[in-house]
């Protein structure tokens, strides 16, 4: 084996060995517990600013083992697998960090760490995946390694959210190996590459490829959280504020988006995907999905389920950035992939802050909290007015390109959609900002479990992550224009993928 | 002069017969050591068998120098050192099991090991015996073992269970016993290598209904649906080393047989009508509903799993229709292979639950997670196998399956497949559900061997790992000695 395909190797290794350490060490080995955790946060890290070296000057990285005869798991890293790998990889550190901070003292934290890791080793499979076979492995094994988390807590209403969950994913996932076997059997190979594969297959297939459009792109929508296959995500919003994260930021519904993505790009290949008339009816469940998550957000008292729905909405940002055919939409779409994970983020930790330091659950009950915690204040305001598409923030970056995108794409109602989003995101979440900051706080908080210690108004491990995921909103935002930014990697998968499709 | 191959072949079936015979003369519930000594060599024997074979010599061996027809040949060919090897990989982590689990002076353990030694060199033979009557000899020596380790605890529903189970045995094998009659009456010979081109040749309405009873027979054995009534009580009711042998490796054997004879000397007569092999793929059909549909229904835990192996078995009769595929064979087997580690890991997870907390009520596992997690999670592996998820064997054997399935344009099958493998995700979730459970009052967990939860986990491990490896395996079914 080359040493480039061992680095792929590397990096899935860095999280699942120490997953599986972790699985067996007992209950109170905290210190090592958290080494582990740490240093295989920090090795991936190391690991994938190798790989994104290498990409960026070109070198190809690639691991192949067969299972069955003509059928082969397949790793590849290229610039669209950096892009999730690098935020997921970044964010799995951060949010490590806050677990350790947010489960202190809580039982079952090896069982917790054990399936974190999983499902991280889960998101750099799916993120590497060579062909859509190897992405369904690592597809459904992220849907099962995610189970005991949103399952966590152990309580009826976690069982609740857990089942509901696993209806919805195990249902997509069976819709995806359909469309995977379907497209494995048409052409004998399901390789991801530029410009797609299926072009070559000629007429008499259009019907059957239409089918398994429908059922690849209902695979990933459920994971994605399209309308109507979005369902699950508010209700898996029991799980502790960490796994929130997994699921809103790093892992699950990123997974779905970046699917989709893969699809469109390489498997089917954009121009032909336009030409097939394939991407007009995504671009307009993605519109739907965007406006329905932002009305449904409006009216849900629970922070977090306001802030699921949220997602809702922003995910299918990128789905319409995608769908919407050329490639500043294309780069919209994607860069969003990043920013939306970097603020939603954010707005889930600042809101299991608000849980664990003062047992705010609601948004009724936010009332002043701004003066009692400033800092997290601060980071979900950041992150929220992010949301809105405030200027100088991540996602004023990602709104520009993706109605620029919509109106070289001749898409002018996707911006009429995009305008309608932001006006909605503003309306559910600057009530929140004005109650937070400007809102008289009640004589006592619901529950007051961590007292302020000077500038410290929470443990130090929950302040943390946010802050500098906050920071990371305003710097990518502002520096969107330099060479490292996520627009720029963004901007280079773009200039690949449509310049490998020109003749 | 006999060479390592032969010396494999032969071992195979001598050493467990040995041990166990040796077992019985040592006196009740001795010799356990004995046995798993014999069946590491065993294990060791099947790996150099199926190295062997993979390599393309289909191994021979002629009883005494006597050739068939007088003789008994013993061949091995891929498919057989497949399961030869299922059946070994299998046996010892049970045996260890076993030995952990029974407590040395309980009833249980009285007659287990030469049970266990008869069990292992009936089903050995089976897999190698290439003569109708010589099958039918192995067949009853597995019936008749297995019967004897249903009712071993003596219990009175085991034994209405044993006794269940012996009818049905005994009522297949009757009925196979009769077909090879009156095929021997038809042709004069009971060697599959002669019969073979005379069933080609010629085939009078009297051959047809011996194959018939011969099917019908064995499918009573495999306990496919309609006909596996007797299945849960003995699978569910049996201790849990027991319960885990027969889901595992007892009903594949006739299976097997069931194959063999159909794509062997019988093929002429099941090739002759395009709808036949249809009648078995709807049978099978029938049991993953059903059986699934039962074990989401289920109380108790060893009822679920047992009915699990109801539904799992319609799988290996849905391929029967892609048996002309190279792709629908290897799902077939794929998916023995896998269901016999993945349920063998689910009876032993099953196993120290029960024992840990007294009782076998799916809704009493509240909180196990918390107690028990290794065993759970070698309970969880298992269920990601029996839905076909990745990375496992029993995926694989699912991707193949509906590989074949769309390549002759079968949506039935896709159809069944896909929905098989939700089914099993309600009834393992079921399960696993319960366990992550908070429980309010501290449930009291007896304490179980650590043994005992390691081998579950091995099991399990086993049926995930071979997921990474389904080329050696479809490369050694690909070497075919029974034509």
């Amino acid at each position: 084996m080359s040493a480039n395909a061992a680095l792929l190797l590397a990096v899935l290794a860095s999280s699942f060995l120490p997953g599986l350490v972790i699985f067996l060490l007992p209950e109170r080995q905290v210190a090592l517990r958290t080494a582990l955790n740490l240093a295989g946060a920090i090795s991936k890290l190391a690991l994938v600013s190798v790989l994104l070296d290498g990409v960026y000057r070109g070198e190809t990285y690639a691991f192949r083992h067969a299972v069955l005869p003509g059928l082969e798991l397949a790793l590849k890293a290229d610039a669209l697998g950096l892009l999730f790998i690098s935020l997921s990889a970044i964010l799995w550190l951060l949010t490590t960090l806050y677990a350790i901070g947010y489960l202190e003292g809580a039982p079952h934290r090896s069982r917790f760490f054990g399936f974190f890791s999983l499902c991280v080793t889960a998101t750099m499979g799916i993120a590497m995946a060579g062909n859509l076979f190897t992405f369904f492995v690592f597809y459904e094994l992220l849907t099962l390694s995610t189970f005991p988390l949103v399952v966590h807590r152990g309580t009826a209403q976690a069982m609740q959210g857990g089942t509901v969950y696993l209806r919805y994913t195990l249902l997509g996932g069976a819709l995806l190996l359909a469309g995977s076997v379907w497209l494995q059997h048409l052409l004998g190979h399901t390789e991801f590459a530029h410009a797609g594969i299926v072009a070559g297959l000629g007429a008499e297939q259009a019907g059957a490829l239409r089918l398994i459009f429908f059922l690849l792109i209902a695979g990933l929508g459920v994971k994605a959280a399209l309308v109507p296959l979005h369902g699950w995500l508010p209700q898996a919003m029991v799980a502790p504020a960490p796994v929130s994260a997994l699921l809103h930021a790093v892992a699950v519904v990123k997974a779905g988006a970046f699917g989709i993505a893969r699809v469109i790009y390489e498997v089917y290949g954009v121009e032909f995907a336009q030409s097939q008339g394939l991407l007009q009816p995504l671009a307009w469940l993605a519109a739907a999905t965007i406006v329905w998550g932002s009305v449904r957000a409006l009216f849900q008292d629970d922070l977090k389920k306001r802030l699921a729905f949220s997602t809702v909405s922003q995910v299918s940002y990128i789905a319409l950035g995608l769908a919407l055919f050329g490639p500043v939409a294309t780069v919209g779409g994607l860069v969003h992939l990043v920013h939306q994970g970097i603020m939603k983020i954010t707005l889930f930790f600042c809101a299991g802050n608000y849980a664990e330091t003062l047992g705010i659950h609601k948004v009724s009950q936010m009332r002043g909290a701004g003066r009692r915690m400033p800092l997290t204040t601060l980071a979900f305001s950041i992150a929220a007015l992010g949301m809105m598409g405030a200027p100088l923030t991540a996602g004023a970056v990602s709104k520009a390109w993706l109605m620029d995108g919509a109106r070289a794409a001749g898409s002018d109602w996707a911006v009429w959609v995009l305008w309608a989003s932001s006006l909605l995101n503003a309306a559910y979440f600057l009530p929140i900002l004005w109650q937070a900051w400007f809102g008289r706080a009640s004589s006592a908080w619901p529950d007051e479990h961590i007292a302020a210690r000077g500038w410290r108004e929470t443990a130090w491990l929950l302040l943390l992550p946010p802050l500098v995921t906050a920071a990371a909103t305003l710097a990518v935002g502002i520096g969107a224009a330099t060479s490292w930014s996520p627009l720029a990697w963004a901007q280079l998968i773009a200039a690949r993928e449509y310049l490998a499709a020109a003749p | 002069m006999i060479d390592a191959q032969q010396a494999a072949l032969v071992g195979l079936i001598l050493l467990p017969l040995a041990s166990g015979a040796a077992a019985f003369l040592l006196g009740p519930g001795r010799g356990a050591g004995l046995c798993i000594a014999s069946q590491a060599a065993a294990l060791f024997f099947a790996l150099q068998l199926a190295d062997s074979v993979l390599a393309g010599d289909i191994a021979r061996h002629r009883i005494g120098g006597w050739g068939a027809p007088l003789g008994i040949d013993l061949t091995a060919d891929g498919l057989a050192a497949a399961m030869l090897l299922l059946t070994q990989a299998v046996a010892l982590p049970l045996a260890l099991y076993a030995r952990a689990y029974f407590r040395p002076d309980s009833a249980e353990v009285r007659y287990f090991w030469p049970l266990f030694g008869l069990l292992l060199a009936g089903l050995n033979a089976l897999f190698v015996s290439t003569d109708l009557f010589n099958l039918y000899v192995t067949l009853e020596l597995v019936g008749l073992a297995a019967v004897g380790l249903v009712g071993i605890g003596g219990g009175a529903l085991q034994i209405a269970a044993a006794l269940r189970y012996l009818f049905a045995t005994l009522l297949g094998s009757g009925a196979y016993l009769l077909g090879v009659a009156l095929i021997y009456g038809a042709y004069g010979s009971v060697a599959v290598a002669s019969l073979t081109p005379l069933v080609a040749a010629e085939a009078p309405t009297l051959v047809g209904l011996a194959a018939g009873l011969m099917l019908l027979g064995l499918l009573l054995k495999t306990a496919l649906f309609p006909c596996h009534y007797w299945l849960p009580p003995a699978h569910g009711g049996a201790a849990a080393p027991v319960s885990a042998l027969l889901s595992a490796l007892v009903v594949k054997a006739s299976f097997y047989l069931i194959l063999r004879l159909w794509l062997g000397p019988l093929a002429p007569l099941t090739a002759s009508h395009p709808l036949l092999p249809w009648l078995p793929a709807l049978l099978g059909a029938g049991a993953i509903l059903w059986g699934s549909w039962q074990a989401i229904r289920a109380p108790r835990l060893k009822t679920m799993i047992a009915y699990s192996t109801v539904a799992q078995l319609g799988y290996l009769f849905l391929i029967f229709p892609l048996l002309g595929t190279p792709g629908g064979r290897a799902a077939g087997i794929l998916h023995a292979v896998a269901h016999g580690l993945a349920k063998a890991a689910m009876f032993t997870a099953a196993g120290v639950l029960i024992k840990a907390t007294g009782q076998d009520r799916i809704a009493a596992l509240a909180g196990a997670a918390q107690q028990l997690p290794l065993t759970l999670f070698a309970f969880g592996l298992a269920g990601v196998t029996l839905m076909g998820l990745p990375p496992s064997a029993g995926f694989l054997a699912k991707w193949q399956l509906l590989d074949a399935a769309l390549g002759q344009g079968y949506w039935g099958i896709v159809l069944i497949t896909l929905s098989g493998g939700l089914l099993a995700a309600v009834y393992v979730f079921r399960v696993l559900r319960q366990a992550f459970l908070l429980t309010s009052s501290k449930t009291t967990v007896a304490p179980v061997p650590r043994t005992l939860e390691w081998t579950a986990f091995g099991l399990a491990g086993a049926s995930l790992l071979l997921g990474l490896r389904g080329v050696e395996l479809v490369e050694l079914l690909a070497v075919w000695g029974w034509e």
